[in-house]
Parts: structure tokens; sequence; C-alpha cells
């Protein structure tokens, strides 16, 4: 239990030593490269500004990413369990997930001019619906026969066996999923946040730290935003835990 | 896949069909089960047609396919639950037990799949597959993936079932000493397109026990199975 915590503790202060020696050693003045020193100050002196702007990037990511779960099942049972959608809609969704997303900033701030929470919650969830879908699809049209069978025999009816059996079956993918989609739905939340005018969150607060060229500033918003990440990415560890605990073996 | 097959199994007896690989074995459980219907002649269970699905019927496969997620408990309630859906948990689980007891397996109830050996699992399927007091157990080569010696542990697990809940049982294998140990008769089919071959009564006692097999009786009976097999085989060479 110990090193559970202790090892990655260790690991984060070995990154930032890392970090500040090479910004010592190259002898970067601050506006060229801020060091991990420079992020505490630069932290107390936005404190406010942090924790209203986090606060503001969370719930939109997190709002965006219900959403691509939502949206991203749904799919993946539509593909899952027709072989025709499966085939009309894969060359769509992967052509629409190859579109870099920051291409589509500016449509959307033009659809929806002014919505800046709903501009930035359409982002997260575009960017983070994909793995969702990918993997339920996956997850229900490998469901081997035989587990269909022991219900269809028995008169069960498809929505039964998917209750039953498909859904809990997808569940570990399900989740392996969420995590890529929870870190990447930060993507697109900061992507709406850094490049709309007059945006807010932590995105914002990193563009006004470019414009004043306040690297500590910039700096310590990548840090908040990785850290935002972590918890995010823990809370989906923490809910898989409670769901799909079964899948996790015992490593001998 | 099947074309001229034609088997008849009385109530309450134990049928084992053999035949060479790729026969149309699984297609025959899936024709039993109404999972399949066929396109041409007609199955009947109990007098009554085969149209689909039908709530009397168990099925065992190869695989033991127990749900991870579930107690092996829960994982043996789990027909009850479409079959039976008003009946109270606690009948439920006493049903569930009644079956874990004579297989065994008393103790690991709430134990996950993923805990128990292959044998203990195959031991748990049947349970299932037996759970709502079907009048016809499927099985599709349920001991194939097992060690010799489990499988024959198995094979006694099953006589005694039948032993004490009687019912109708169509046992798909390619063991041809399973075949004799646990069938009232062996039906050969041939090669594809499968139709029946061959038809032998066993005639044995009805509690066998393994010693059984040693007898000059069963390794007769071993011996003509064999036979056919190299026949049913052979139409298949002479076919491509």
């Amino acid at each position: 239990m110990f090193s559970k915590i202790a090892t990655p503790i260790i690991a984060i202060i070995v990154f930032l030593g890392l970090w500040e020696l090479l910004v010592w050693a190259n002898g970067w003045p601050n506006f060229k490269m801020a060091s991990p020193s420079d992020l505490p100050p630069a932290f107390w002196k936005y404190r406010e500004l942090f924790f209203e702007m986090g606060w503001q990037t969370l719930w939109r990511t997190v709002v965006g990413l219900f959403l691509a779960v939502i949206v991203g099942t749904a799919i993946g049972m539509i593909i899952g369990f027709s072989r025709i959608a499966r085939d009309a809609l894969y060359p769509l969704l992967i052509g629409f997930n190859a579109i870099p997303k920051a291409t589509l900033v500016p449509v959307i701030s033009l659809l929806f001019i002014g919505q800046h929470d709903f501009n930035t919650i359409l982002m997260a969830f575009m960017i983070s619906f994909f793995p969702i879908a990918v993997s339920v699809g996956i997850g229900l049209s490998t469901l081997e026969p035989e587990y269909r069978d022991i219900l269809r025999a028995l008169g069960a009816s498809r929505y039964t066996i998917f209750v039953k059996i498909a859904l809990p079956k997808t569940l570990p993918e399900f989740f392996g999923a969420l995590k890529v989609s929870a870190t990447l739905a930060f993507i697109g939340t900061n992507l709406v946040e850094i490049v709309s005018p007059h945006g807010r969150g932590l995105g914002a607060l990193f563009k006004s730290g470019e414009t004043n060229g306040d690297y500590p500033l910039m700096f310590a918003v990548l840090i908040a935003l990785a850290f935002l990440g972590i918890v995010l990415y823990y809370a989906v560890i923490f809910l898989e835990r409670i769901f799909a605990g079964w899948a996790d073996r015992e490593a001998t | 896949m099947l074309d001229g097959l034609d088997m008849t199994v009385p109530e309450g007896t134990f049928a084992a069909v053999v035949g060479p690989s790729g026969c149309g074995k699984s297609t025959l459980t899936r024709l039993v089960a109404g999972l399949m219907t066929p396109d041409e002649g007609e199955v009947w269970l109990h007098g009554e047609r085969v149209k689909g699905p039908r709530k009397t019927v168990g099925m065992a496969f190869q695989n033991p396919v127990l749900l991870e997620w579930r107690t092996i408990l829960d994982n043996v309630i789990l027909p009850l639950e479409i079959v039976a859906p008003r009946m109270p948990r606690a009948d439920r689980v006493a049903r569930a037990m009644e079956l874990l007891e004579m297989v065994g397996l008393v103790g690991f109830e709430n134990k996950r799949p993923s805990e128990l050996s292959g044998g203990m699992r195959q031991r748990a399927s049947l349970c299932r597959s037996l759970v709502h007091k079907p009048d016809v157990l499927i099985m599709d080569e349920p001991f194939g993936a097992l060690d010799a010696f489990t499988r024959e542990d198995l094979w006694q697990t099953m006589r005694d079932l039948r032993a004490a809940e009687p019912f109708t049982a169509v046992l798909i294998t390619h063991d041809l000493r399973e075949s004799v140990f646990l069938g009232d008769q062996v039906i050969v089919l041939s090669g594809r397109p499968a139709r029946t071959q061959f038809v032998m009564d066993v005639d044995l006692p009805d509690d066998r026990t393994l010693d059984v097999l040693f007898t000059p009786k069963a390794a007769d009976m071993l011996h003509v199975l064999r036979d056919q097999i190299k026949i049913a085989q052979g139409r298949e060479v002479e076919s491509h």
C-alpha cells in the first residue's frame, strides 16, 4: 500500500528534478523556459484564478465526456449489432476522427457564436466519443455466439440478452476506452478555451500568460491541466473497480 | 449441412451422437435447441414441433461460457431469471445449491469462474443447464476440452445427475468411450452432408461404472463404432 502511493510520488519528484536540472544546466531564463521552482509562486499569485478557471475547465470536460459516453455507447451499440450500420458508419467515423479537431474550432465558433460553454463541451465531446464507440462496437460484435445462445435457447429477448450478457461483458473494454477518452476530452476543452477570443477556463488563462509573456504562469497552467487529467483518470479507475472489478485478476 | 438425418430419441433416454469432424453435429444441436430452423424436415420434441427456442431445453457447450462477473451461484441461477422471473430468490438459491451439491461444488458457490479449474467450471456449467429442470439436455462436446481423468469424473457426475433427475439427453461427442459409457444409444453420423449412418443400442446396465469400459462387451461395441467412424470418414474422402 505504501509503495503504491510512494512509487508514483518519487517518480514525479525525479521528473521535476530533471526538469529543474535541464533549465539550470542550460541557463535558460524565465522567458525561455520556466523551471519547476518558478511554479509555486505562479500558482500562489493567481490562486483564485486557478480555482475559478480550473473549475470551468473541469465541469465542461466532464459534461463533454458524459455526452461522449452516452452517444459513443449508442453508436457502439448500433455498429455492434448491425453489420449494415457497421459497414456504413465505420468509414464516416474514422474519417471524422482523422480530422484535426483544431480545424473545427472556427467552424463551431461561427455556428454557435458566443455560446462558449456549449462550444467547449461540444469539442470535448467530439474529440472523445470515438474510442468509446469503437470499443463498445467491437465488444458487442465479438461476443461469442455461445454466450448469446445460453439465453436465446430459453427464449430470452434481445433486450434481456443485451442487459444480462452483452452489456456487462463489454464493460472492461468500455472502461479501457473511457480512460483514453477522459484525457482526450481535456484536449478538446482546452482547444476551444485557448483559440476562442474571450475564452474562459484554464486554456484562457494559458492564453493570457502567453499574451503577457508570463512563462511561469503558462507552465503552471499546463501542470494544473495535467493534475486535472490525473484526477479524472483515477475517477474513471474508481468507477471501473466498482462496475468491472471482476475483470481484474490477481497477478500471479 | 445435414441431409437425410433421421434420429429418434425416446423420452428419458440418452443419445450420444458421434461422427467425423465437420459433419454438422453442432448444427444438429442448434436445430434441436430451436436456435435454427431446418430448411427441410422437422424437429419434434415431446409431441411438439420445434419452431423456435423453448424454455424446457438445457444447453451445454465445450466452452463452459460462465459469466465472469457473476459468482458460480449466480451463474447457475441465470436460466431461472429467464424461465421463472417471479420465483423468489431463496427458492432459486435452494435449487441451485441442490445441483451444486450433486456435482460437488458446495463451498465454491461464491467464487468467480476465474477462480475455478476447468473441470469445476464445466460442472457449474452443467448445473446451469439443468437448473430449470429442462426435459431435454443438449450437449455439444461438453467434456471435449478437459483432460482424460477429469473427463471420466464428469461422466460419472453426468450419470449421477440423470439418476437423480431423469431427462432426455443428446450428447455430441468425439469420444467413443464417452458415447458408450453415457449413451443408451449411439448414433453415428456420416461425413458431409450428414445423415444417420448407424445406430447402436448400448446394452449395458444403467448404473454402469467406469469398469464396464474394460469388459469384452464394451470393447466389442467400441470396435464396431470405430469401424463405423472409418466408414463415415471414408465417405468424406470419396466425396472430395
